[in-house]
């Protein structure tokens, strides 16, 4: 890059973004990406279709611009900043229900479902995730060496989690879970997208239509409620359903995977996780490693619905808007010294979840699992190594939710 | 101290209940705010101050007197 930072947005050479992360540092941003920084808190990126889109930086502009209700988060906004190509006009918002919607229409469906995700209901499943964390464990345990963690116990404890708060029966795991990462994968197809999205879609209506006839306790039966009252089409029950079943697997598997394999490199805060007597020190422990991995990268996605000033720049009404939580969570003004791992500090103002109305609606329970997965996976299996070199990783450079395809572990 | 919450802005995340749950609790049905004491004592306002500034979606307003 040879131009100015200072220098005029219409002149200057526009970095391509997403840039792709440096092999010999996989727990951090891009350098092309914290490059963008040095620009100042918003800058001008280019697109894969040539758009050219702001990308916000600094911790404080995310947080006023993903508060600001003059942001849109409708996909099928024209100035809409697409992480990846897709079948121009045909992807409609309402594909993820509530997250491509904005105020009021978003609020009014996903309160039907928020109630779930209180901290009292949360906290009450603490103890049936406990069971099952020792189950994945002691089923891992007798089996072979190494053992993948992903297959292990990384993805079927949210998956099994998600399934049973649902009601989405866990015998159908396979076909969930292969469709739900096609949708997040940014290399697959537009073609293979709308398929996978037409195959969850499918399934969920099917299932809702089931929860209609014969009602049980979980929260796919409460929204069939919803529906004979009126409040709810059935295809928005099945939307919903689609989101949530999705949210609540790639995300956590990879804070599950990426989390341990990153205190492995770190034995001596692994070691603090491990021995903790205190449930603070474990909470602050999470909260430093969402803060630390933003699993959730490539950036939250909005449109300008009228122009907004900020930062001494304006952003026009129709433009697109990036906005970038892993360099948020990296910002030195909120963070001292943001690339060191550092367990015992407050790292509560991180964006791993969001800001906003979109913040993250299962984010209670993502925490209670990992509160509950890191300190019983290592107490159990005290002497848990990696099988393979942090080089030999196959990290999810091409995924829109950050982690890894594998990760043998031995003990 | 005197506390004020916007419902409509409030996204459920809990944050305030789990910093300062003396001033903030849950509605049961959607996860919404409830202020439970909008003057709290001195002795949790570190922790209300807290719960504001961590709160996602910015739906916690505190004005301080200057006493």
């Amino acid at each position: 890059m040879t131009t100015s930072p200072v220098a005029d947005d219409a002149s200057a050479e526009i970095p391509a973004f997403p840039q792709p992360r440096a092999a010999v540092c996989p727990f951090d941003p891009s350098p092309e990406l914290r490059g963008l920084a040095s620009w100042g808190p918003l800058t001008r990126v280019r697109s894969w279709n040539d758009s050219t889109p702001w990308a916000v930086t600094g911790h404080a502009e995310q947080r006023t611009l993903l508060s600001d209700p003059r942001l849109s988060a409708d996909f099928s906004h024209p100035g809409f900043p697409s992480p990846v190509p897709h079948t121009g006009g045909e992807r409609p918002s309402t594909d993820l229900s509530f997250v491509g919607m904005d105020d009021p229409e978003h609020a009014r469906l996903r309160r039907m479902v928020s109630g779930a995700f209180t901290i009292k209901r949360v906290e009450a499943m603490r103890p049936v995730v406990q069971e099952m964390v020792d189950d994945f464990i002691t089923r891992m345990l007798a089996g072979p060496k190494p053992a993948d963690l992903v297959q292990a116990l990384a993805l079927p404890l949210p998956s099994l989690v998600i399934s049973e708060l649902l009601g989405v029966p866990y015998e159908d795991h396979e076909f969930f879970q292969t469709n739900s990462k096609v949708l997040v994968s940014a290399v697959a197809t537009p073609e293979e997208r709308a398929a996978a999205h037409t195959n969850l879609y499918g399934y969920l209506d099917q299932l809702v239509g089931e929860k209609l006839a014969r009602p049980g306790d979980d929260l796919l039966s409460g929204l069939a409620q919803q529906i004979t009252a009126g409040e709810l089409t059935r295809r928005e029950a099945a939307a919903m359903g689609v989101l949530l079943l999705l949210g609540g697997h790639e995300t956590t598997a990879n804070m599950i995977t990426m989390g341990t394999l990153l205190l492995l490199q770190h034995p001596e805060q692994l070691a603090r996780v491990r021995e903790a007597d205190d449930p603070k020190v474990i909470v602050s422990a999470v909260e430093e490693l969402l803060r630390y991995l933003s699993v959730v990268h490539l950036g939250r996605r909005r449109t300008a619905l009228e122009d907004i000033e900020i930062a001494g720049r304006t952003i026009r009404a129709g433009e697109g808007v990036i906005l970038l939580g892993e360099l948020a969570n990296r910002d030195p003004a909120v963070f001292p010294d943001p690339d060191r791992l550092d367990i015992g500090r407050d790292a509560r103002h991180h964006q791993a979840f969001g800001v906003g109305t979109h913040h993250c609606l299962g984010q209670p329970l993502a925490r209670m699992e990992l509160q509950v997965v890191y300190p019983t996976l290592f107490r159990r299996v005290p002497t848990l190594r990696m099988a393979a070199d942090v080089a030999d990783i196959p990290f999810k450079y091409d995924a829109v939710i950050y982690g890894v395809y594998e990760l043998p572990v031995t003990w | 101290m005197k506390i004020t919450v916007d419902e409509e802005r409030c996204c459920g995340a809990g944050q305030c209940v789990l910093i300062a749950p003396e001033a903030f609790d849950q509605r049961e049905e959607d996860g919404i705010v409830v202020l439970l004491d909008a003057e709290p004592a001195e002795g949790h306002h570190t922790a209300v101050r807290e719960a504001a500034s961590v709160c996602p979606a910015t739906a916690i307003q505190l004005s301080e007197s200057p006493d």
